[in-house]
């Protein structure tokens, strides 16, 4: 399953990308380390961490997005970084709640 | 053997909006030469780190990689104010990063752990008052 066909059938936003990579897990974590080290790479990463630096731990774990739940909203600096690079979702659900959506899915 | 190709880069401090730059460039130019995606994984993780670690500890620093087929060197200099107990920095969990540090999600006590982690040799050299200098090797 595609980024973008997770996201409509979960109901997320697509913020930012095209959602064309496969995803074949799902994977919660906000330390960055941990994630950087333990995440799956194809991945949807879900976190409440919408910064600059997700950015690039999402880019080098090789994530295939990242879902950031609660309704949190990514920064500017996390927007601009991600272009071409990182496929961005966003949920209005608690963290608990997108992974088994997610995790529904798959 | 082969000359090696040798990337520098300059970490700057506090500098959170450009930190990883330097792994996300190894980690292209390995890539484009071919090295296995575990092993690209491996240099971008443990680089990626020490990039971070000068950005947080040690008002930035100097990211050397030298690349040969037979293993990649990364060399992380800075001149900020060293570790004082190394294993002891080396224990999954053990942090000084500050309050703020935490919010942006790191001080998970994880970076050396992880540069130990994934590389095939770490040292680490640290004065003090004067700096550290980590050297970690990955062999394909």
């Amino acid at each position: 399953m595609t980024v973008r066909e997770l996201s409509e059938r979960c109901g997320f936003d697509l913020t930012c990308g095209e959602g064309e990579r496969e995803v074949s897990s799902v994977y919660c974590c906000d330390l960055l380390s941990i994630v950087m080290g333990r995440a799956p790479a194809q991945s949807a990463w879900v976190t409440v961490i919408g910064n600059v630096n997700s950015i690039a731990v999402a880019t080098l774990a090789e994530v295939s997005c990242i879902v950031l739940a609660e309704g949190f909203s990514y920064d500017a600096d996390a927007l601009s970084a991600a272009k071409g690079k990182v496929t961005l979702l966003t949920s209005g659900l608690p963290v608990y709640e997108t992974a088994c959506k997610i995790g529904a899915q798959l | 053997m082969s000359e090696p190709i040798i990337l520098n880069y300059q970490v700057s401090a506090a500098d959170f909006s450009h930190a990883g730059e330097a792994s996300s460039n190894v980690k292209k130019t390995l890539k484009s030469l071919g090295f296995p995606p575990e092993v690209v994984r491996r240099v971008a993780i443990a680089m990626y780190e020490g990039e971070i670690n000068m950005v947080i500890h040690a008002h930035g620093g100097e990211a050397t990689a030298s690349i040969t087929p037979e293993e990649i060197e990364i060399i992380l200099k800075d001149v900020g104010p060293g570790i004082p107990d190394i294993p002891l920095a080396m224990q999954e969990g053990y942090s000084t990063a500050s309050d703020s540090v935490r919010g942006l999600g790191f001080g998970a006590g994880m970076g050396l752990p992880n540069m130990k982690r994934y590389t095939d040799f770490l040292q680490v050299n640290s004065v003090v008052g004067e700096g550290t200098t980590v050297r970690m090797i990955i062999r394909p």
